[in-house]
C-alpha cells in the first residue's frame, strides 16, 4: 500500500502542476496536455500508473476485508473517536468514494480523448471539454465531494505510506506529517477550484 | 480528593466457555467508595454474586500494581478504561459519578478467544515471544556495569519499548486486531541493544510470521493502540520495526 500510495501522490504532483497551468496560461495548459497525450515515454509512465492504481485497489480491498475477518464478535460499545480519527479507520471507504468518483473522471476527459486518437489520430481540445464537462452543476458538485474524499484520503495515506515503508522517523516525522497536511489540502483544493472556475466563468 | 460513594449499573459480558455464545448481564452494586479500584469494585459484586448464590465473574488479574499486564478489561469502549497510560487495575472509581452505567467487555479479537467471562486467551502473544523475542547468550555471571557501551539515547528508547507488559490492549483497541505495536515494542528494545544485535535480522522475520500464523490483523496506521496503550507505548517502534522488517528482507540472510 505505501509503495503505490507513494507512487500515486507523484502522479498527483504533475496532474495538479499542469491543471494549474489553466489559471496561469491556457497555451501552456495545452502544450502540457499535448505532450503528455502523445509523447511515447508518458504513454508507458499511463501504463504504469493504470497498474498503480490497480494495485492500489486490490491490496486495498484485500487488507479490507482480511482485518474485518480479525474480529468476529463485535464490541458494544466502540472507541469510536476517542482513540483515532475517522478518516483513518475509513481508508477502505474513502478509497470507495474515489474510485467511483475517478471512473467519472476518466469517461469524462481520459476515455474521450484516447478514443479520438484512436479512431481519428486527432487530440480533442482539453480545454474546450472542461469548459462542457463543467457547465453542468451536479458535475460540479460530484467533483467537490471526490476531491473532498480525496483529501480525507491523503490526510491518513501520506503519512501512513511513510510509516509503513518505516521512514517517519523521530526526526522526520513532524516534518512528514507537515507536509503530508499541507498537501492533503493543497492539492485537493487546487483540483476543487478547477470545475468551480470553469462553472462560474472564472477562465 | 473528595470521597464519596455510589451505586452503579454494570454491564458485564458473561460467557461459561470458548463454545457458548455468551451475552450482557446487568448487576446493581451499591455504596462503591470513590478510593476502589475498578478490580475492587469488581470483587466487591463478586462477593454479592456468591452470596446470591450465583456463579461469580471470571476476571484475569495478578499484580494489581499495573505491571503485570493481567488485566485485560474493554470498559465504557475503551480497553483499561478512561484514563490515559492507566491499567484497569489502576483504574479507580474516582472516575466515574453516582448512578452511571459502565458496560464491561472482554478484549475481542479472533487471535484471543475467549475463555470464560472477561478472560481472554493471550497465549498468542507468547508463542510470538518464543519466536524470536529473546536474545540466545550463555548467562553466567552479570557483567560488570557499563561494559558494554550504549548510547543514553539508545537505551532510554529500548528501555520505553520494554516496558510494555503485554496486556493486549494494543489488538482490543485496533479496528484490525492488529498486534503490530506489541510485536513492535518487543523487537525494538532488542534491537537497539548491542545483545539483540546477533539474532537481529531473523528475530524480525520469525516474529512477523508467526504474528501472522496466529490471525492478528495488518497494520493501517490507525494509532488508537498508542492511545489505549496503558504504558505509553509509542508508535515509532511499528516505524522501527517496518524498517527492521524491511532491511531483514533485503539483506539475504538464511533464517
Amino acid at each position: 500500500m505505501g509503495i503505490t500510495g507513494v507512487s500515486l501522490i507523484a502522479f498527483l504532483c504533475v496532474h495538479c502542476y499542469v491543471n494549474s497551468l489553466v489559471f496561469i496560461n491556457v497555451e501552456s495548459f495545452n502544450d502540457a496536455a499535448h505532450f503528455l497525450g502523445t509523447n511515447l515515454l508518458m504513454h508507458i509512465a499511463e501504463v504504469g500508473l493504470f497498474a498503480g492504481i490497480i494495485l492500489h485497489i486490490v491490496q486495498g480491498l484485500m487488507l479490507t476485508f482480511q482485518n474485518q475477518k480479525m474480529r468476529p464478535v463485535g464490541y458494544e460499545i466502540n472507541p469510536g473517536n476517542k482513540s483515532s480519527k475517522w478518516y483513518s479507520r475509513s481508508m477502505g471507504l474513502l478509497g470507495t468514494l474515489i474510485l467511483l468518483f475517478l471512473v467519472l473522471h476518466l469517461w469524462h476527459f481520459w476515455g474521450p480523448n484516447r478514443y479520438n486518437q484512436i479512431t481519428t489520430g486527432e487530440e480533442i481540445s482539453l480545454y474546450d471539454k472542461m469548459q462542457a464537462t463543467f457547465s453542468e452543476l451536479w458535475v460540479v458538485i460530484v467533483y467537490i465531494l471526490g476531491c473532498i474524499a480525496l483529501a480525507y484520503h491523503l490526510l491518513h495515506g501520506f503519512w501512513s505510506a511513510f510509516q509503513t515503508l518505516g521512514l517517519s522517523t523521530s526526526k522526520y516525522r513532524p516534518i512528514i506529517r507537515g507536509i503530508g497536511y499541507a498537501f492533503s489540502i493543497i492539492v485537493p483544493f487546487i483540483f476543487i477550484m478547477m470545475p468551480i472556475a470553469f462553472y462560474m466563468h472564472w477562465v | 480528593m473528595e470521597h464519596y460513594n455510589m451505586n452503579l449499573t454494570l454491564k458485564v459480558w458473561r460467557q461459561k466457555n470458548a463454545q457458548d455464545k455468551g451475552g450482557f448481564e446487568t448487576y446493581q452494586v451499591k455504596d462503591i467508595s470513590s478510593e476502589m479500584s475498578f478490580l475492587e469494585m469488581f470483587d466487591v459484586l463478586n462477593e454479592q454474586l456468591i452470596n446470591e448464590g450465583k456463579e461469580p465473574i471470571t476476571f484475569d488479574h495478578d499484580c494489581r500494581e499495573g505491571i503485570c499486564g493481567a488485566c485485560s478489561m474493554h470498559i465504557n469502549g475503551q480497553a483499561h478504561g478512561p484514563w490515559a497510560q492507566t491499567t484497569t487495575c489502576q483504574l479507580h472509581m474516582r472516575a466515574y459519578k453516582d448512578g452511571d452505567t459502565i458496560v464491561v467487555e472482554p478484549w475481542r479479537a479472533k487471535a484471543f478467544p475467549v475463555i470464560k467471562d472477561l478472560m481472554v486467551d493471550r497465549r498468542a502473544f507468547d508463542r510470538i515471544i518464543q519466536a524470536g523475542g529473546y536474545i540466545s547468550v550463555d548467562t553466567g555471571n552479570a557483567q560488570d556495569a557499563n561494559n558494554l557501551p550504549i548510547n543514553k539515547d539508545k537505551a532510554d528508547e529500548s528501555f520505553a519499548a520494554a516496558a510494555c507488559i503485554g496486556c493486549g490492549a494494543c489488538v482490543a483497541s485496533c479496528k484490525n486486531s492488529s498486534a503490530m505495536l506489541f510485536l513492535s515494542a518487543k523487537v525494538a528494545h532488542l534491537a537497539l541493544l548491542p545483545q539483540g544485535e546477533p539474532e537481529r535480522m531473523s528475530r524480525v522475520t520469525n516474529m512477523v510470521d508467526q504474528m501472522d500464523k496466529e490471525g492478528f490483523g495488518s497494520c493501517t496506521n490507525t494509532e488508537a493502540c498508542e492511545a489505549e496503550c496503558p504504558k505509553g507505548i509509542s508508535v515509532q517502534n511499528i516505524r522501527r520495526l517496518n524498517s527492521e522488517y524491511i532491511r531483514s528482507v533485503f539483506s539475504g540472510d538464511d533464517k
